[in-house]
């Protein structure tokens, strides 16, 4: 074999880019404990300490730099370091670390409106280009959006819409560089034009985007000279896979600025490089260690230059460079190396930190060894969340991803259209309300009738509410239609699309907000006597409930149905409408942050909840609603379907006492294994798992400076909690920590 | 129809982590026999006090939770004096058992000896609070006779149960060294203990003192150092391993 390739075991990969087939056929199971890792090394400790004193400053200032010469692109900025001598792993997004790049593809205005809001001026000529020569996604957007497409987006009932920033979740295969060196994809994309003949509308575009796949590819190879690389060959050594890897993706966030751009599934492909050298003697651990340290590092450093309303939206800065640790081959072998414990140990030798988002992909079948330091990190950290791969292997066939927080795609053969999500609990409001929406008190969507009578009767709700829901899909399929024809027209996403196969699955993925408020709300009218306040409008903003009445979270199949009804049937009506690019539907229940936000721009719903109070984050029950203990409360989440139904993720966010969990550290650690086992042996989805006190939080709202690393899991993703406004803080909370009782 | 027993319970906990091995549901019966100075659970004396369950309606409880119990956790009998409803034990623990779930007993030991065989045939684990191995200590600490306890304890030797101990350690009352020492000598002659714990007392259980309107016996005493505590545990279990090296 070429020396690339010497002493890996042959396979298909040889003929074909075919990533998975390389990682089975090579990879050694590692079925030990964490005594073989290694503490920091001298270079990373000077690196992390020199990224430590600008992240402080980045903090005080909000945005450290910004490059106004530039605008985003794979090879448009100079080479970056952060301390060149000490750096074993390159690469900046711009020519700084921290220094953010102007992207005015998504929308020229917003870009302009948040460098000026820094204090920074874009060069003019960007606005004549981007105003006059051409337009940008955000434009091309708006001049397709209906009337009623803007108010739903005005009103909330579907918000965080990628209309005017990068849709982000697309995850390109970055390992491809590494194995096969760029000259080697750039034949094999040719190859793939070629063979596009048929012309059609579809071909067009794919021969248009393939020719962009093969510009950004040149692109990737030109970048990684300006470091000093040639990666047009495959990587030699552990240092170049990391680096060839890290280059590819790299040219991702140069380029884009999704809201989640997340890496994929590298730590396992990783360690056979770094096996064969460690086997060879080239290096040692501390050094396999320090490789791996110092690429986190730069994922750490990730940046995107958002709005004041998105940080609202999205607290503390997320990038969701998402990583998936773990998990078992589609052979049903556990893909446990190594550095699957050298990432997670990361969290130990540089701080523990939400980026890159550490997610692992939790099978019965994983070495007891690796369950238990995941645990024993989860306890430590509270970085980590787990998704359960038993379910979603079979569905996604091996060699998968999650990207963002909790969406599945084949790497480098799915690719997925991010549908940001619809407000449930308005959608109940407008069904009380004629389609009006309660704050603006304007009629939003036509053609439900006015809900006669006083007290609310179920199966009178039931049917408006379902009619406002098929409306409403209806409406949420168009919109995304559009957003998604204009992204891939005006801000397509080459270099990331060139890790993909020519021929790819896309998946659009929907969402879904205030579920469990939504399933109370309906419980109560069902099995407690509620009457609407209505204001002079006649619009319902309060609810008086009488009696009292089943609660998600509870493990009651009275109310747990009604959510596992409405979320099965709303799935159902996206699905009777066709998609864009014959995308399949796939939805999830995931807020992020957003469920404060959700909450503000909701009224008084009929479970009690009073206008503007924060929904439950993802599928989670209602704050303090969830009484009968940690495992009810899991069960009851356990219950919404993932298969078919909310195929893009079902979000649970988890937090437990120290002292609930066990007494010594030993038991705390073998007791979160029993419940993670547990919980994803009922066919669970999706769990942030995080182990602290209130007091922890109290104590870190009044003297942050002492909790600089204090680090928990909100819906999807794990973030700094002094990054989080005080409303979001006060959510967290108010949440329920599972004591014993 | 077969007639079930019913069991009376003070309490449910789904999810415990601290009464026996991994995940656990506890079951807290209601009823004691027993006084003792430091109980912090003085709602649980009274018997057929709180919600009854059936045998068949525990099994159904219990299988919502089967499954975060993992290889080590299971259900927990608690108390009172679990003792106090061994026919309810039999038949409730059997049934648990056939359905593959490691059930473990809570007791101080005091019940009808009638049935204690019957009941340590149905139990994977025994909890066994040793309250005192001196008599004159032991009815102190729980206004009762020390003998009713011996009986049960030489039943479980010749059943040959796996058996944690525990001890509850209260400033000034048994934090002594003949108390300590005397604990060692009797745990030294017990066969299947694999764990030997103690439990430093804590005040809070005084609340619930006030609210039922009973005088709290240990009012001045202060709660149990958790070091020391955590000290004199270790200490015990090297006595224990000496003595039974010198008269091996």
């Amino acid at each position: 074999m070429s020396k690339p390739w010497e002493g890996f075991i042959e396979g298909n990969w040889q003929n074909d880019v075919d990533v998975d087939d390389f990682i089975q056929k090579n990879f050694t199971l590692y079925e030990g404990d964490d005594s073989f890792l290694a503490p920091i090394s001298a270079n990373t400790e000077k690196v992390w300490a020199r990224c430590e004193e600008l992240l402080t400053e980045e903090r005080r200032l909000g945005v450290l730099d910004i490059d106004t010469d530039e605008i985003s692109g794979i090879a448009n900025f100079k080479p970056g370091y952060i301390l060149k001598d000490y750096e074993s792993i390159v690469g900046l997004q711009s020519d700084a670390p921290l220094k953010r790049i102007i992207n005015p593809y998504g929308g020229i205005k917003l870009a302009a409106s948040i460098v000026k809001h820094y204090g920074r001026e874009m060069k003019p000529e960007y606005d004549r280009i981007f105003n006059e020569y051409t337009k940008t996604h955000n434009q091309g957007v708006f001049d397709a959006y209906t009337k009623e497409m803007r108010k739903v987006r005005h009103t909330g009932l579907l918000t965080g819409l990628p209309d005017a920033y990068g849709r982000g979740r697309i995850i390109g295969d970055y390992r491809r560089v590494a194995l096969y060196g760029i000259d080697y994809l750039i034949k094999m994309k040719e190859a793939d034009k070629e063979a596009i003949l048929d012309i059609t509308e579809d071909t067009i575009r794919l021969r248009e985007e393939v020719s962009d796949q093969i510009k950004a590819l040149k692109a990737i190879k030109a970048m990684a000279a300006s470091y000093g690389f040639d990666i047009s060959r495959p990587a030699e050594t552990a240092q170049e896979a990391v680096q060839w890897l890290y280059f590819a993706y790299l040219a991702a966030v140069k380029e884009n600025n999704g809201a989640a751009m997340s890496l994929g599934r590298t730590s396992t492909f990783l360690d056979i490089y770094i096996q064969r050298d460690l086997d060879k003697n080239l290096i040692d651990e501390t050094l396999a260690q320090e490789y791996i340290d110092q690429f986190i590092i730069k994922l750490r450093l990730v940046r995107h230059l958002r709005s004041p309303e998105y940080d609202e939206l999205f607290a503390g800065d997320p990038t969701w460079v998402t990583e998936s640790i773990g998990g078992v081959s589609s052979a049903g072998i556990p893909l446990v190396t190594k550095n699957s414990f050298r990432y997670l140990h990361s969290l130990t030798n540089i701080s523990p930190a939400p980026e890159p988002n550490m997610t692992v992909l939790w099978s019965q079948r994983l070495p007891e060894n690796f369950k238990k330091y995941c645990a024993k990190m989860s306890i430590e950290t509270g970085a980590i969340q787990y998704e359960n791969d038993d379910l979603m292997e079979p569905l996604y066939q091996g060699d998968y991803a999650i990207a963002c927080c909790v969406s599945a795609m084949s790497v480098g053969k799915q690719t997925q259209y991010f549908g940001a999500r619809t407000n449930l609990a308005k959608a109940l409001l407008y069904s009380l309300n004629g389609g009006r929406d309660e704050n603006y008190k304007e009629l939003v969507i036509a053609g439900i009738p006015q809900y006669e009578g006083e007290v609310l009767d179920y199966d009178k709700v039931m049917e408006l509410y379902l009619l406002t829901l098929e409306k409403t899909a209806k409406l949420y399929v168009d919109t995304m239609n559009i957003i998604h024809f204009m992204h891939d027209k005006y801000a397509y996403e080459k270099s990331q699309f060139a890790l993909h196969d020519t021929w790819i699955t896309r998946l659009m993925a929907f969402g879904a907000a205030g579920l469990s408020v939504v399933a109370d709300s309906l419980s109560a009218i069902k099995y407690a006597k509620v009457t609407p306040i209505r204001d002079e409008h006649g619009i319902a903003v309060d609810f008086k409930i009488e009696g009292d009445f089943p609660k998600f979270g509870n493990d009651d199949d009275r109310v747990d149905q009604i959510a596992v009804d409405i979320i099965s049937k709303f799935s159902g009506m996206l699905k009777q409408h066709p998609l864009y690019r014959d995308a399949v539907h796939t939805l999830s229940i995931l807020t992020i942050t957003s469920n404060v936000v959700y909450g503000k721009k909701t009224g008084s719903t009929p479970d009690g909840r009073k206008a503007g109070e924060p929904f439950a984050p993802g599928a989670n029950p209602m704050h303090g609603r969830d009484n009968s203990g940690a495992l009810a409360s899991l069960n009851s989440v356990a219950k919404l379907p993932y298969e078919e139904i909310c195929q893009d993720g079902v979000s649970n966010t988890f937090t437990i006492l120290p002292s609930t969990l066990g007494k010594t550290a030993e038991e705390r650690i073998s007791n979160c294994v029993s419940i993670l086992d547990g919980y994803f042996k009922l066919k669970a989805h999706h769990l942030n798992v995080n182990v602290y006190s209130r007091e922890t939080l109290m104590a870190a709202m009044e003297n942050p400076q002492l909790y600089p690393n204090l680090t928990i899991r909100v819906s999807g993703y794990a973030v700094r909690f002094n990054r989080l406004t005080k409303d979001q803080q006060l959510e967290v909370l108010e949440r329920t920590f599972h004591d014993q009782v | 129809m077969i007639k079930s027993n019913l069991g009376y319970f003070s309490k449910i906990e789904p999810f415990g982590t601290v009464d026996g091995p991994g995940v656990r549901t506890v079951f807290f019966l209601a009823g004691c026999p027993l006084r003792c100075l430091y109980c912090h659970n003085p709602e649980t004396w009274a018997y057929q006090n709180g919600n009854s369950l059936t045998g068949d309606e525990v099994l159904k409880m219990v299988k919502r939770y089967q499954s975060y119990y993992g290889k080590d956790g299971g259900v927990t009998f608690s108390g009172g004096e679990p003792l106090a409803q061994s026919e309810f034990l039999i038949e409730t623990c059997s049934l648990l058992r056939s359905n593959g779930i490691h059930v473990a007993l809570d007791t101080s030991g005091v019940g009808n000896p009638l049935y204690h065989e019957k009941v340590l045939n149905q139990v994977d684990l025994v909890i066994y609070d040793l309250k005192a191995a001196d008599s004159d200590l032991y009815r102190r600490i729980t206004s009762q006779p020390i003998d009713p306890t011996e009986v049960f304890l030489s039943t479980l030797q010749r059943v040959g149960t796996p058996i944690w101990i525990r001890q509850v350690i209260v400033p000034k009352i048994n934090d002594t060294p003949e108390n300590l020492e005397a604990t060692a000598q009797k745990i030294a002659t017990l066969k299947n203990v694999v764990k030997v714990e103690l439990l430093p007392y804590h005040t809070m259980g005084k609340a619930k003192y006030d609210k039922l309107h009973i005088a709290y016996p240990l009012e001045d005493t202060p709660a149990m150092d958790l070091e020391l505590c955590k000290r004199l545990n270790e200490s015990l279990i090297l006595r224990i391993e000496e003595i039974r090296n010198t008269n091996r």
